[in-house]
């Protein structure tokens, strides 16, 4: 038996230490992860550390390594969300952006087309009358020239409008390339905002990641229930200061072109008619606060930009005496009547909220407004005991299994089966070490796949072992019937494991969530058990082989 | 020589052909069995596939399912099923149960208002009640689901036959598939008799049931490929015969560790995971009996071509690798 050069089994020992080493921290879960967060949080502070968070420190020497394997939200507990966006309210918001500018180019050529109107149409289109159709030609120019490029890569070139004449109307639509940019542009921002209002409640490691065209998986282990968790991520948080027209109780008045009317939030019944385009919107807002009215009642504080701080100045100079509604989410939060003008930037808001509620718009606000409303298509929730029961069920079983195998595998192959059984350990030890390094999610299935791992591990030292058999049976000498039942044993070995590969691969691509982490396991579990077999047990075996020089082996 | 345990005696003469109508006719009649199954009684979806909301329950009261029943008559929410959920690990007093409402018109998933009305009405039958795991799915994502998880089985079905096809010959890799196909509408037929809960995770357990049987059958055909080049004269069928007996002890050996492992993890893993860990315990089973009985009887079916011009090092390109 040729030995393995020195190298290779230095490496081998290597990767075994580094395997054993790194899974250590998971079997000291908890105080691990106290270190962890306290180490995060004394970051946070800026280096300033609690007496708490030195203890928590503490409970895990620094020098060691810390990664943990992640646990899945069925392990856990915590909620998983999967939201649709609505990508088509934007283009809403886009086509009234162009209105104003159409008018007033429109306006500047007055005595070619006429009397300007915008005529009704579907959200997604503007369609502006013009009372001189002779002038068309000269309107579709100007307005074609409002339009500009669109910013990406495939859509380069393509103007960001549609404009076609019908009639004495101009068409105005967004181009089918603007339409795709505007969609990556909303999800990206709702991806973000969502991120910051789940940030700001402080989770751990919240998983927020686009799916698809339009679609944001949020998972936010921690959480009591997905509906709190929709409470904070599906409000829209859309804030604007609106003119007033009038105050009615009369839920079927009509609003009037371009007004709307917006029901009041604390006064059951009564409605105002407001003007469409605010004054302000949130999106001028830099800072927002929960604080307290001059009766001590939980309001919430905030500060414009300079150019909402403008605005706003301007317009309550212009509107002494008029009252103006402040809208969240197409409701009337409070409408004061402006006593003089407002010209520092900042204002409270005041309405009837709790304390608690004053700390959400506050936090709402400051994140900022999603850009457009979402759709819940997918929604669930485990509670933290369940996941703990499963992690209870799931050791129990691993151990029960491992054990049972271990057993077997002594009575199976002797010497050789407590060989194997050595691989094994370091299998384990390998996958969780494999686990925590890559940042790797542990689901229910998670450990159902390492279960089946150990189950399957020991596969590759059978093949071998039962090729060494076969070997001394055809009266080889010992050392070159191991060696030849490794060589004849490879081309199985290798042949079945890629295949079951080859699932686990596909598992991973079409997978999501607790199936995702069953591939990932599975995975591992493949590649640390063919390296366990082929090298490890040979290795043993070879180091076995040379100390003892047995005469005959027996496998 | 020192005692070892065995579950097959060191050498082995089984004719596995003898009982071909038995064995392999009487698979291929399971298989069509579990189709008709398949289709007549349809499958138990869980919410993952047909959308709707489970709740599952736990209170220190026993469960009185007529009454949890009453409780939500006046909701009319449509379609919903309690059932009793019974497991050893559970304590004396925890008594679990798992509600499922059908999805609600004109929603994609049932809003936070409906789930907390549920939860508010079972708290008058139950006061200890509480909630440990809520999942809603709406109806566009669980028809997605539906098709990821075919396309899922269909793509890896493919890509191991032309990984089979590669490194065997095509005969292989149809007597492969077959076999894959053989284990894997069975246990879909299992679920479909007794009415199990059939959701994404027993789509996972599928996968792995592929991916273990192929393992299963690449090692017998690892070696029908080694013995053909050795014993030329032999007609096919003996050889066959010679393969499976040789790989005999350690197809069980594996098949019963890996069953033992997996039977740790059906009695104590505990409820949440049990139909998973019975799918791939099952399927364990027959991929073990497919890769004996069904997979080579197909090849022989089509036949190889050797005859008299033997396979020559490089027909195949790895042919020779562990020559």
């Amino acid at each position: 038996m040729q030995p393995m050069p020195l190298w290779k089994r230095t490496l081998i020992l290597i990767i075994c230490a580094w395997g054993v080493v790194a899974a250590t921290p998971n079997l000291f879960y908890g105080s691990v992860e106290r270190h962890n967060d306290a180490l995060a949080a004394i970051e946070l502070a800026g280096g300033t550390a609690t007496p708490e968070m030195e203890a928590a420190r503490a409970e895990w020497p620094d020098f060691l390594p810390s990664a943990l394997v992640n646990l899945g939200l069925d392990l856990r507990g915590g909620a998983h969300l999967l939201a649709e966006v609505r990508v088509e309210d934007v283009y809403k918001t886009r086509i009234d952006a162009m209105w104003p500018e159409v008018r007033d180019s429109l306006r500047d050529l007055r005595d070619q087309v006429g009397a300007v109107r915008r005529a009704p149409s579907p959200d997604d289109v503007l369609r502006v009358t013009i009372s001189n159709p002779a002038g068309m030609a000269a309107a579709l120019e100007a307005v074609r020239g409002l339009g500009s490029s669109v910013v990406t890569l495939t859509g380069a070139g393509q103007s960001t409008t549609d404009v076609t004449a019908e009639g004495n109307d101009i068409v105005v639509q967004l181009s089918e390339a603007e339409k795709q940019a505007t969609d990556g542009r909303t999800l990206q921002q709702s991806l973000e905002i969502i991120r910051r209002r789940v940030d700001e409640v402080g989770t751990r490691e919240p998983t927020i990641q686009r799916q698809g065209e339009d679609r944001v998986l949020i998972q936010v282990p921690g959480i009591g229930s997905a509906s709190e968790l929709k409470a904070l991520i599906g409000t829209t948080a859309k804030l604007t200061f609106n003119a007033v027209i009038s105050r009615t109780t009369d839920a079927g008045a009509t609003a009037g072109p371009r007004n709307m009317l917006v029901p009041s939030i604390d006064e059951p019944g009564v409605y105002y008619i407001v003007e469409e385009t605010p004054v302000v919107s949130g999106e001028e807002l830099v800072d927002s606060q929960p604080s307290f009215d001059q009766n001590n009642r939980p309001a919430v504080s905030f500060r414009f930009d300079t150019t909402g701080a403008r605005k706003f100045g301007d317009y309550t100079a212009a509107n002494i005496g008029a009252p103006f509604a402040i809208v969240l989410d197409n409701e009337v939060i409070s409408a004061p009547v402006i006593q003089s003008h407002i010209p520092g930037g900042s204002g409270i808001i005041t309405g009837s909220f709790s304390v608690e509620e004053s700390t959400q718009l506050a936090v709402l606000l400051r994140a900022g407004a999603l850009p457009a409303e979402m759709d819940f298509l997918e929604e669930r929730t485990v509670g933290p005991e369940l996941g703990a029961d499963s992690i209870a069920a799931g050791q129990i079983a691993a151990m029960v299994g491992g054990t049972a195998v271990a057993i077997y595998m002594i009575a199976g192959y002797g010497l050789f089966g407590l060989f194997a059984n050595i691989a094994l350990a370091v299998n384990i030890a390998l996958i969780f070490a494999a686990l925590s390094t890559v940042g790797g999610t542990l689901t229910l299935p998670g450990i159902a796949g390492i279960v089946l791992t150990i189950g399957m591990a020991v596969d590759a030292n059978v093949l071998v072992f039962e090729r060494i058999r076969e070997e001394l049976r055809a009266n080889k000498n010992p050392a070159r019937a191991i060696e030849l039942g490794y060589e004849r044993a490879l081309s199985a070995i290798i042949d079945a494991n890629i295949t079951t590969f080859i699932t686990a691969a596909v598992l991973f691509t079409v997978g999501a969530g607790p199936v995702r982490g069953f591939a990932i396991t599975l995975g591992i579990g493949i590649i640390t058990s063919v390296f366990t077999a082929l090298f490890v047990t040979r290795q043993i075996i070879e180091v076995w082989y040379r100390w003892r020089k047995p005469a005959t082996v027996t496998v | 020589m020192a005692f070892r345990f065995r579950l097959a005696p060191e050498k082995t003469n089984f004719d596995f052909f003898r009982f071909q109508w038995l064995t392999f006719g009487g698979s291929m009649m399971l298989t069509v069995v579990a189709i008709v199954a398949w289709f007549v009684m349809g499958l138990n979806f869980g919410i993952d596939f047909r959308g709707g909301t489970t709740i599952r329950t736990e209170a220190t009261e026993p469960v009185d399912v007529a009454a949890y029943r009453a409780a939500l008559a006046g909701m009319d929410l449509g379609d919903v099923s309690i059932t009793e959920v019974f497991d050893p690990s559970f304590d004396d007093n925890q008594y679990v149960a798992q509600v499922r409402i059908a999805p609600q018109d004109g929603q994609e998933a049932v809003t936070p208002e409906t789930i907390q009305l549920v939860e508010d009405q079972l708290k008058t039958v139950a006061p200890s009640i509480t909630f440990p795991s809520v999942e809603s799915v709406g109806p566009k994502v669980s028809g997605e689901l539906i098709w990821k998880a075919i396309a899922a089985m269909v793509a890896a079905s493919f890509a191991i036959m032309v990984y089979i096809w590669l490194r065997f010959e095509w005969q292989y890799a149809l007597g492969s598939v077959i076999a894959i196909v053989h284990d894997i509408f069975i246990t879909i037929g299992v679920f479909a008799i007794f009415q199990l809960k059939f959701d994404l995770t027993i789509v996972a357990a599928l996968l792995t049931i592929l991916g273990y049987s192929i393992n299963d059958t690449v090692v017998v055909f690892d070696r029908l490929r080694e013995n053909l080049l050795k014993y030329k004269k032999m007609p096919l069928r003996d050889v066959m015969n010679l393969s499976v007996n040789e790989t005999l002890s350690r197809t069980l050996m594996t098949s019963v560790t890996t069953l033992v492992a997996l039977g740790a993890m059906l009695i104590f893993g505990g409820d949440v995971i049990r139909g998973f860990a019975f799918a791939i315990f099952f399927g364990v089973i027959l991929g073990t009996y497919s890769s004996v009985f069904v997979a080579k009887n197909m090849v022989l079916f089509i036949g190889l071509d050797r005859g008299d011009k033997p396979t020559k090092p490089g027909t195949s390109e790895f042919a020779n690798v562990d020559a």
